[in-house]
Parts: C-alpha cells; structure tokens; sequence
C-alpha cells in the first residue's frame, strides 16, 4: 500500500514537472461589483475561463470586488503574488489598471470594455453599436406595427450606444419605424429588475410595440417573459438568450466577452500576448446576432438575407454606425 | 438609562457586552465556515493578520475606520436627540459632491492650505443641506425622520447618476466620472506624510481625513457634553417634553442635530473623494452609511467606543477582502456573512445578553439597587 502511494506520488511529481510550463502560468482576473454570477457580463468572463481552465488544466486566482477602493488593492495584490496576465472587468477597473500596470511594468495586463494606454495592457473594447444595428434591423422586418422598443437597463453612456445603434438598424430596415424606448432606472439596481422590465415591456406593448429589445442584464429576464405572456417578440442581449423564451424570442445580440477573455489568457499562454487596443466588432466576431434552433422560425428567408447584406456591409464600411459615446449623441 | 432591578456596572455594558456579542458572533461564522469545509481558525487568522499583520493592511484598515468614524459619529449625535438618522449614506453621497464641486472649480486657482479647509466647508455643508429637509419634516411637520432619510438615500442615488452622466462626465468618456482633480487638490496619503518624516509604510489609501476624523471625534465629545447645545441635544433626546418645559426648543434642536449629522456624514466624502479617488464617480459611498448605524450602536454613541468599533468594522472589511483572496472557497457572499453576524449581533441585538448578565452579576451583589440609584 505504500508502495502505492509513492508510486501514485512520483507519478504526480512526473507529470507535474512534464507540464511545467502550465504550472508557471499564472493568470489571475479581477471581477467587478456584481460579481462573478452576474447573470452577464461578469459571468461571460466567468464562462470564458472556466472554460479556459477546463482545457489547459490551468487554474486561475479570482477576486470579485466589493467596493470601488479594492480595484486597486486587488489588482495590484495580484501582481504581487506574481499572476501574469491580470485581467480586469469592466471600464470602472480602467484607472486601477492603469496605475498598477506602470508599477510593474513586466507584467501583463488586460482589460475588457475600457481603453487603457499602456505598452503591457491589452485593452478589449466592443463595437456594441454594430451588433446592436443588425437586430434593430430585424426588429424593424419582424414588426407588424412599425413600432419597436428598446428597454435599458442603467442609464449610463454604454446602454445609449446600444439605444443608438438600434435605433439606425430600425430606421435602415424601414425610416418610417417607431422606437420607444425605457430605462429602468438610474442606479445598479436596474440591472437587476425583472419585475420593472416587465411593466416597461406591457407599457411598451400598449403603446402598440411588438417587437422589444432588452440591454438590461438581469432585467431583461422579465422583458422576455411579459413578451411570452402577451404574445410579442423579445430580443436578448450579451450572451445567447433564445433559448430562454423559444418562440418569441426574435433573436439575441451576443458580446462575446467569454471568447475575449478565453482568447486573453490562451494568448498569453501561448506567448502571443500583444498590448494595444481589440476593438472587436462584427468583423473580429466580437459581437453578431444569434440564429439556432430556438428562433429559426422566427427568421424568414428575406431577413436572413438583409441582415446577412447589412453585416458585411458594416464589415467593408459601406454601412457607418454611429457610435454613442465617441461624442456623446445619437445623431448620424 | 432604564430603571432594572439590578443595573449592570458601568464597565460591563461598555466592555463586557460588546466582547460577548463579538465571541457570540465569530462562534456562529465559525460554525458556518466549518460548515464549508474550510478551518475557521485559519480563516480568522487569515482576516487578523490581513487587516493588521502588514502596514498596507492596517492602512486599509484604518482608512475604511475613517469612514466609519464619520458615518458613525453622524449617526451618534442623532440619536442623542433621540433621531433615527438612517440617511448617512445619501448625506455622505451629498457630501462627496459638495467636496467635488468645490475642487473642480477651483483646483486651478487656489492652493492645497486654501483648498483643504474649503473642501471640509462644502463637505459638511452639502451633506448638512441634504439632512436640512428631513429634519425639517420631521420638526415641523411631524414626519417620522426614519422614512424621510431612506427615502433621500434614494434620491441622492438619482440626483447623482443625473449628474455624472450628464454633466461631470469628462466628455467621450466611457465612465460616469468627473476629471481627476489636480495635484493640489488632493490630500496627502498616510504613506506620503510619513515618507517626509523619514518613515517607510507601504501604499494604502489612507490619507490625511483620518487625522481630520480624529480631530473631528474630539469636537464631537465637547461639543455633546460640554457645551449648552450639546446638553440641549441631550436633554430633548431623554425627554422632549421635559426639555420643552425647561425652556429648550425641540424644534430647533432637531434642526440643528440633524444639521451637524448630515455635516458629520458628508466628511465621509472627503476622505473616498479628496482622499482616495481624487474624482467624484458613482457609487462611492459603498453602504458605508448604513454601517455607521452599527458602528455607532456598538460604540454607543460615544466617540472613544466609535472610533474603537470602526476599526473594529475596518478590520472586518480590510481582513474580509483578504480572507476572500486567500481562501477560494469563501466567496465575497460569505464574508458578506460573517459581517452581516457581526452587525446583527452587535447591533440588532446588542443588547440580547443583557437581561443574562444582570441576573448573573445579582447573583455575586447583594441587593444594592438603592445604593446605585443615589449614585
């Protein structure tokens, strides 16, 4: 029996020191508030990982931040310890890794949803307004009424450029449409507001809107419901949400900040680390819609051919998306 | 205090109960931890040691105890007037914008020993002006300050969100933040004015407010027991009646109590706006002022027990945040849960062991309740 163990042992010691490379790598990521199961963006990156650990057999430290002071300390507590590369969440962790990627400037940094200026950060952004045109397209096809609706989640720059982007793809497909559109309210707390979405989507659907758009997180889960209930279309955001409301889901505009965030530590692994900005577009796959099995009947034939001519339109330029937040309106 | 048939010695409702609280509320995360599969005593030593093992650690510490000390001494002069202020999170939100407004106008203009006590002014102006209608409400018109104050938590969680995302957004910007106030707008860290003296601590956010809490404690305690105001405050707090007939006026009491708590919370954004972000962003505040609630009820309004019991919740934070990092297995929920223990034991029911206590103490003192109550 002890023969066992150390045989078992020296084994483990074996293929531990036949991997060593994997054992060196140390990635770590920084979560923002909401944590890890956020129903959304965190829980993208979340996924990504999980499924980066799955496959290299790598782990990974995770820290998920409870006030905006600990940013820092846990980025810059992660660089001490040695992690290389550090990821960070969401634009509010920009300045945090800004400061502490200068304090150590061989360590390698990431940042998804912010730009940060430094040769050792790799900074993600996504091209939001892209995705967000092509399923305000659909929506405008698959609308009877004329009348589309977009329902927010926080008030804030990020959701108007989703607002805005919609709002082109709605008026490309047919200038004559209608958007009306909601947030839920003004605080983080509207990330997490079914019940408020789904009066917002009634209110909506009352008004004479059958087709309604949902950028609202956690929210959005009662937006598909009250569509389900009253018979209208709903549209998903982030991740692939059609299977949550087969039938009357139109279709989702996904972020992939899973595949990012994969691809961050897999490059970085790999050697292939590179500082700079990834704006990911449509181009890069960082945003699409979502076609399968749940809201393939939904599609015809007709809108399948539109948003497939609008998509590479956008890719060669021929179509200009107005992003929201490069001054802060919506005119284009 | 309460007329009981054998009063507790000073010492023992002071020391003695909140330590029981303590142990009753590690006992219970103990048992919770176990319960998870990791060692509660390693994970106790894992938050000691984080919140006090390293210089960085009590910088932390001590910097989220700054904040505490302002929400808790806030809400402690409520209450001596009888005042349920749970509005120190809305006042400390105000109170961060009156610090930013201040040093966005004139950061380019004045320098750091004018900015400084400006910042201070509109600070506790601002937050003062947020308590203003509340405690008006509650004077005057009779309505109950506790729900007035939750609901301008509530409105001073909109009015900021308006305001960062239209108007001090730095332009193109992708954060609901303002622009970053110029250098001599922004006070010196802990580890910056020790380093002119010639001593080494490491990086913290720990900044110059601390010192301004502890000044700011003093005042607090010349201010509720030493001056006419102070005794007025008092007074109307253990009877408004009794206080009207001796010639105090409640209603003016109110007023300015309330007045000096919101000023006292919104110090608190002095130290997350001047001190730690040197911007005004969403969200700053972080519940520090409801955990002031807690802090002063464990402090019992007084401001030694305040400043003792917000390290104590500093410590909790600081080493929570380690026990999360070292510890995978507790996430950020479970130290959410240990806290929320603590908070529960040492404030909701803080005085739960009290009726024990005193039969146990009966049981060593004759009966003296005459004698004590001459004393």
């Amino acid at each position: 029996m002890r023969y066992m163990k150390v045989a078992v042992a020296s084994a483990i010691v074996a293929l531990a020191g036949s991997t060593l490379s994997a054992g060196d790598f140390k990635p770590a990521v920084v979560f923002d508030l909401g944590g890890k199961f956020d129903k959304s963006f965190n829980e993208g990156v979340y996924n990504g990982l999980e499924k980066f650990k799955k496959e290299t057999g790598v782990n990974y430290r995770g820290f998920e931040v409870t006030n905006a002071t600990q940013r820092e300390q846990a980025i810059r507590k992660m660089a001490k310890k040695g992690s290389d590369p550090v990821l960070g969440i969401g634009f509010a962790q920009g300045p945090a890794i800004e400061k502490v990627a200068g304090e150590f400037p061989n360590t390698k940094f990431g940042i998804i949803d912010m730009v940060v200026n430094k040769p050792n950060v790799q900074s993600i952004v996504f091209k939001e307004h892209e995705g967000s045109f092509l399923v305000g397209l659909l929506a405008a096809m698959a609308s009877k009424s004329s009348k589309v609706g977009f329902i927010g989640g926080m008030d804030i720059p990020l959701i108007r450029k989703f607002a805005c982007g919609y709002e082109q793809g709605v008026k490309y497909a047919n200038p004559k449409a209608e958007v009306i559109q909601n947030m839920t309210g003004s605080t983080p707390s509207a990330w997490n507001n079914p019940s408020r979405g789904g009066e917002l989507a009634k209110g909506q659907f009352d008004r004479g809107v059958d087709v309604v758009f949902a950028a609202a997180g956690g929210t959005g889960v009662g937006v598909y419901q009250a569509a389900k209930d009253s018979g209208k279309l709903a549209i998903g955001v982030d991740s692939n949400q059609n299977y949550m409301q087969p039938g009357t889901m139109l279709t989702s505009m996904v972020k992939r900040v899973d595949v990012a965030a994969y691809n961050l530590f897999k490059n970085a692994m790999d050697g292939k680390f590179k500082g700079g900005i990834q704006a990911l577009g449509l181009a890069e796959g960082g945003v699409d819609w979502a076609l399968d099995k749940y809201n393939e009947k939904l599609i015809t034939p007709e809108m399948k051919k539109a948003v497939d001519a609008a998509k590479a339109d956008i890719i060669s330029g021929k179509i200009k998306v107005h992003d929201y937040m490069s001054d802060n309106t919506c005119k284009y | 205090m309460a007329k009981t048939k054998q009063p507790l010695p000073a010492w023992a409702d002071i020391i003695l109960i909140p330590l029981i609280n303590l142990f009753i509320a590690f006992a219970v995360s103990s048992i919770i931890i176990y319960l998870i599969g990791e060692n509660p005593f390693e994970a106790f030593k894992v938050m000691i040691e984080g919140a006090f093992g390293t210089s960085e650690g009590i910088g932390y510490t001590l910097y989220y105890a700054t904040n505490f000390i302002f929400t808790g001494l806030a809400v402690a002069i409520a209450f001596h007037a009888m005042l349920f202020n749970i509005g120190g999170e809305g006042q400390a939100y105000i109170g961060g914008l009156g610090v930013a407004v201040a040093l966005l106008a004139l950061d380019g203009i004045l320098p750091f020993w004018a900015l400084f006590p400006i910042a201070i002014i509109a600070g506790m102006l601002f937050g003062a002006a947020w308590a203003a209608i509340p405690a008006y409400l509650q004077a005057y018109r009779g309505s109950h300050i506790v729900i007035t104050t939750i609901m301008f938590n509530f409105i001073a969680a909109n009015l900021m969100v308006y305001l960062l995302v239209n108007i001090f957004i730095v332009p193109g910007s992708m954060t609901p933040e303002s622009r970053v106030f110029t250098e001599n707008a922004q006070l010196p860290f802990m580890h910056e004015m020790l380093g002119w003296i010639g001593i080494q601590i490491s990086e913290s956010p720990l900044n110059l407010s601390f010192i301004v809490a502890l000044v700011v404690s003093i005042l607090f305690w010349i201010y509720v027991w030493h001056t006419r105001w102070g005794y007025a405050t008092r007074a109307v707090g253990f009877s408004e009646s009794a206080a009207e007939y001796a010639g105090i006026d409640p209603k003016k009491i109110i007023m300015v109590t309330m007045l000096i708590s919101g000023g006292l919370a919104g110090l608190a954004g002095l130290n997350e706006v001047m001190g730690v972000q040197h911007k005004l962003m969403l969200d700053f505040v972080a519940g520090y002022g409801f955990t002031g609630i807690a802090v002063a009820l464990m402090g019992r309004n007084h401001p030694v027990g305040i400043i003792l019991s917000s390290i104590l919740f500093g410590a909790l934070f600081q080493g929570g945040a380690e026990l999360a990092f070292e510890m995978p297995a507790i996430s950020k929920e479970m130290v959410f849960v240990i806290q929320g223990l603590i908070i529960l034991f040492s404030g909701a029911l803080a005085y739960m062991s009290k009726p024990w206590l005193e039969r146990f103490f009966s049981l060593f003192v004759g009966d003296n309740s005459s004698e004590m109550e001459v004393a």
